[in-house]
């Protein structure tokens, strides 16, 4: 076990764990934020994707130890009361299903967007081709964040 | 034990009151004991002290400042439940759905159950019936409901019932000029002793509905779906919770002896080793301590279950031979009129084998359960996302001696079902090792686990033989499935909307003894594909277009000729596509829903691409339309899913997929640029939309398929190993 520190939607963590502890149980399990899910494991499906220096990241293979120092943000932090513009586009195209992946997609599509704030049809299937949804959310997905891009224009 | 658990409950509900509403049964109580028992769900549950002023209906807690808390009995697992079945109460008892919130009913099946199966009340949520199974009686419940507020505010104002009308959460007296709130009329309610009888006339007429078939109700469980704040069972977090994982038989039915028990228990973190009949199961302080534990598991496993002796590679041979034998005799799913002398009679006669693979359900959210039994084993508290929350409930009170009044059931939701979830094997699990440990223990299974030890969809053969007259009409036909998974493969192998005047259609069973399930449309998605291939070739074969085709033996069903017209239309069936695309069309029903699509292929790189998609849906009176087409989608890109790509291979017993790597599922990539679903109004009871458009799926693509190249792909997925495989074949 050891001590690691790093940044968590803004505010300054540390834990104790075994070095190789995947990111994601440090999130779920000790941290109690439950909104990165567990699925795959093996960093295929992007259901535990969190944003790690701004960027959209599966957890669940990256341990702790890579952690140290860097910034932290799980769908918890990603706005203060849910009204980031792609939740609300979330909720007003009525995305979500079962919802399991749906934490994965909001955080790579904002991770999508804020390197690219006018992706095409393409690009969105590119930056979003990680997230894996057993619903058939996709077609909503993709006009949810189309319609966060018309509206920024 | 069931029975006294029964009798319990009726003790407990002393004011039950069963109303007969067609054909089912509506309940309507006054359940004043049970309320305080009910999930607390956030901190804005009502505490105990409030119940005794409360005025409460087992369906609905009406607040004095107006809010109202409906109970939703069906599970959520992405389906949308949670907010049609409150909806559908809230209808008649003209709630204004700004107020209301919803909370799961507390599982108890004899309450809130509807009729089941086997007779009995039943809380499963399958085949697409929530909606349909609940209807009448919610409404009858929210009738009822106000009809205790009218009658209520009647006494007060001493006017004649009759002349009261309602608003959204207020009755009004128009003669008086005088309006008063639900609210204010929860501070004098009095519920009498046995709930106002209602039939099921003197409801709304549909087109006075306010909520149901508003597009503008959104879901409930939405916005908590957006931020991380919806639960799960998996992201339950106790007190003192340790952590559970299990090992479990590779081939089914193999038993296991651990050789290295010593050092595993040695291991620090780890608090127990539990030997299971399929598994071993391990308990740890941490989940990163119990997986890696688990790595290190040398299992010993028995020999000889019978599902060694399956090769799904191997299995379609045998499964020709048995299609094909004389002698072989299975259960008949239908037989019409004489099928030997039609097929002697006709003008010409049509064969062709369709097969599918195994396919796995998926669900993102791998299985999992919290269980805490207490220190003395006298009582156990569950949170699990179940299909079948009810019989999860009594499974576990089963696996530890308890009656089920002594488990507390914590209803959650499902981060997707499929059918997968409909089983509580994984509950019970959790519950084993609990009962070891008197901690709190959590259960997750890998997604190699799940997988591992998933229950497929099960692989068939379909043999369809047809007979048509001189005027080229089906006069004969005779459909063969033959597979494992018994009743599992025979769902949606009639055709109730074509007429074929002689038909056999019989299931021939065979048992790999290898793990099956109920998978979204369950046999539907196979048998359709069969049927809506098989109709077009014969169509294409004589060279009429398979729409009008289809449409020639229809004409005794103008519900469905109208889906099959309406989706001709919206995807212009007539035009001639562009240069390298080609459309495929196909209809299906299930759980009393009718659906017809339409797709547009072409080929990219070896791969089949769907660009649109055009379905049709008449479903009866929709609840929530924008839900309804929600649905339809996930049903047409998991169908699409399932029919590119999806395959379970199994080697002596043992699933060769691992994880989402090599059991390859659709993507945002794969996605057509549209999808068009429309919704046939309708005023006729509502049928099942969770399923229905998935059967038309590989029907519609193996159609496209075929106009496009002249190759007719007959066994699901339609892989890029199948398409450049049939392309390179002569003619």
């Amino acid at each position: 076990m050891a001590k690691f520190a790093f940044n968590l939607n803004g505010k300054k963590v540390s834990v104790e764990a075994d070095p190789d502890t995947p990111l994601l149980w440090v999130l779920r399990e000790k941290l109690g934020l439950t909104g990165p899910k567990y699925s795959c494991g093996i960093a295929v499906c992007g259901a535990c994707a969190v944003h790690v220096n701004g960027e959209a990241a599966p957890s669940c293979n990256t341990p702790i130890m890579l952690i140290e120092g860097r910034n932290v943000t799980t769908i918890e932090g990603l706005s203060e009361d849910g009204s980031h513009p792609l939740q609300e586009a979330w909720i007003e195209e009525q995305v979500p299903q079962c919802g399991y992946c749906q934490s994965g997609m909001i955080m790579f599509a904002a991770s999508l967007l804020n390197k690219n704030k006018k992706p095409n049809r393409e690009e969105i299937a590119e930056g979003m081709n990680r997230v894996v949804c057993r619903c058939g959310t996709y077609l909503r997905v993709r006009k949810a964040i189309e319609k966060v891009i018309a509206d920024n224009e | 034990m069931e029975t006294e658990s029964k009798e319990k409950t009726n003790a407990l509900i002393s004011r039950r009151n069963f109303l007969k509403a067609g054909g089912g049964v509506a309940f309507a109580v006054a359940a004043y004991a049970l309320l305080p028992e009910l999930p607390v769900a956030d901190g804005n549950a009502p505490g105990k002290g409030e119940l005794v002023e409360q005025k409460i209906f087992a369906w609905v807690h009406l607040r004095t400042d107006g809010r109202i808390t409906i109970y939703n009995p069906a599970a959520e697992m992405g389906q949308g439940s949670m907010t049609a079945l409150p909806i559908i109460l809230a209808e008649e008892m003209d709630a204004d759905w700004s107020r209301v919130r919803i909370e799961h009913s507390p599982i108890e099946p004899q309450v809130y159950g509807r009729p089941g199966f086997g007779g009995g009340a039943s809380m499963i949520t399958v085949g697409s019936r929530a909606v349909s199974g609940y209807f009448d009686g919610l409404r009858i419940a929210g009738a009822q409901v106000r009809q205790m507020l009218l009658s209520n505010v009647a006494g007060k104002w001493k006017v004649p019932v009759a002349e009261l009308t309602t608003e959204p959460s207020v009755v009004v007296h128009k003669a008086s000029n005088r309006k008063i709130s639900y609210g204010d009329i929860a501070e004098f309610m009095e519920i009498p002793e046995s709930s106002p009888s209602v039939s099921l006339d003197q409801l709304k007429d549909p087109k006075d509905f306010r909520l149901i078939g508003n597009e503008n109700v959104p879901r409930f469980d939405i916005p908590a779906k957006t931020n991380g704040s919806a639960q799960y069972s998996i992201d339950v977090r106790l007190p003192n919770m340790v952590y559970g994982v299990i090992t479990r038989s590779p081939v089914y039915g193999s038993k296991p002896r651990l050789l290295n028990e010593k050092m595993i228990r040695s291991t620090a973190g780890i608090l127990d080793v539990v030997v299971l009949e399929h598994g071993i199961g391990l308990i740890a302080e941490t989940i990163e301590i119990a997986l890696k534990a688990k790595d290190k598991l040398v299992i010993d496993w028995s020999e000889g279950a019978k599902a060694e002796t399956h090769n799904s590679e191997m299995a379609p041979e045998e499964y020709e031979r048995i299609a094909v034998d004389r002698n072989a005799r299975g259960s008949s799913i239908e037989s019409t009129g004489n099928v030997a002398s039609a097929m002697k009679a006709a003008a010409r006669t049509f064969s062709a084998d369709y097969l599918n693979d195994h396919i796995y359900h998926a669900q993102m959210e791998p299985l999992n359960a919290v269980v805490s039994v207490a220190e003395n084993g006298k009582s156990a508290e569950v949170w699990a996302g179940s299909q079948a929350h009810d019989s999860a409930r009594a499974s576990v009170a089963q696996a530890l001696d308890l009656e089920i009044a002594q488990v507390k059931y914590n209803p959650q939701y499902l981060g997707g079902g499929f059918g997968r979830r409909s089983t509580s094997d994984y509950v019970v699990e959790a519950a084993e090792l609990a009962r070891v440990v008197k901690r709190p223990l959590k259960l997750i299974w890998t997604r190699e686990d799940d997988i591992a030890y998933g229950m497929f969809r099960p692989m068939s053969l379909q043999r369809m033989e047809a007979g048509v007259d001189k005027t080229g009409n089906i006069t004969a036909w005779k459909h063969t499935i033959v597979g494992t998974g018994s009743r599992l493969l025979a769902s949606g192998a009639r055709n109730d909307f074509y007429t074929f005047p002689n038909q056999e259609i019989e299931l021939r069973s065979v048992d790999h003894g290898i793990r099956t399930k109920h998978w979204r449309g369950v046999a539907h998605g196979p048998n359709k594909f069969a049927i809506e291939a098989f109709i077009d070739e014969i169509a294409v074969v004589q060279k009429v277009d398979p729409y009008e085709f289809r449409r020639r033996h229809m004409k005794e069903f103008p519900r469905a000729l109208n889906v099959l017209d309406t989706v001709a239309m919206m995807s212009d069936w007539k035009a001639k596509p562009k240069p390298g695309r080609a459309k495929g069309m196909a209809f299906g029903e299930r759980s009393g829903s009718l659906c017809a699509g339409v797709c547009e292929i072409s080929i990219i790189d070896g791969k089949i691409r769907v660009h649109h998609f055009w379905a049709a849906l008449d479903a009866g009176i929709v609840v929530q339309p924008d839900n309804v087409i929600a649905q339809t989608e996930g049903c047409i890109l998991m169908g699409l899913s399932s029919v590119l790509y999806e395959s379970i291979t199994i080697r002596n017993g043992r699933v060769i997929q691992s994880n989402f790597d090599d059991y390859q599922l659709l993507r945002m990539k794969d996605v057509p640029d549209s999808i068009d679903i429309k919704i046939i109004p309708s005023t006729e009871k509502p049928t099942g939309v969770g399923e229905a458009g998935l059967p038309v799926v590989g029907g519609a693509v193996a159609n496209a398929f075929a106009a496009l190249t002249g190759k007719r792909i007959r066994h699901m997925p339609f892989t890029a190993d199948k398409v450049s495989r049939l392309l390179k074949e002569s003619e």
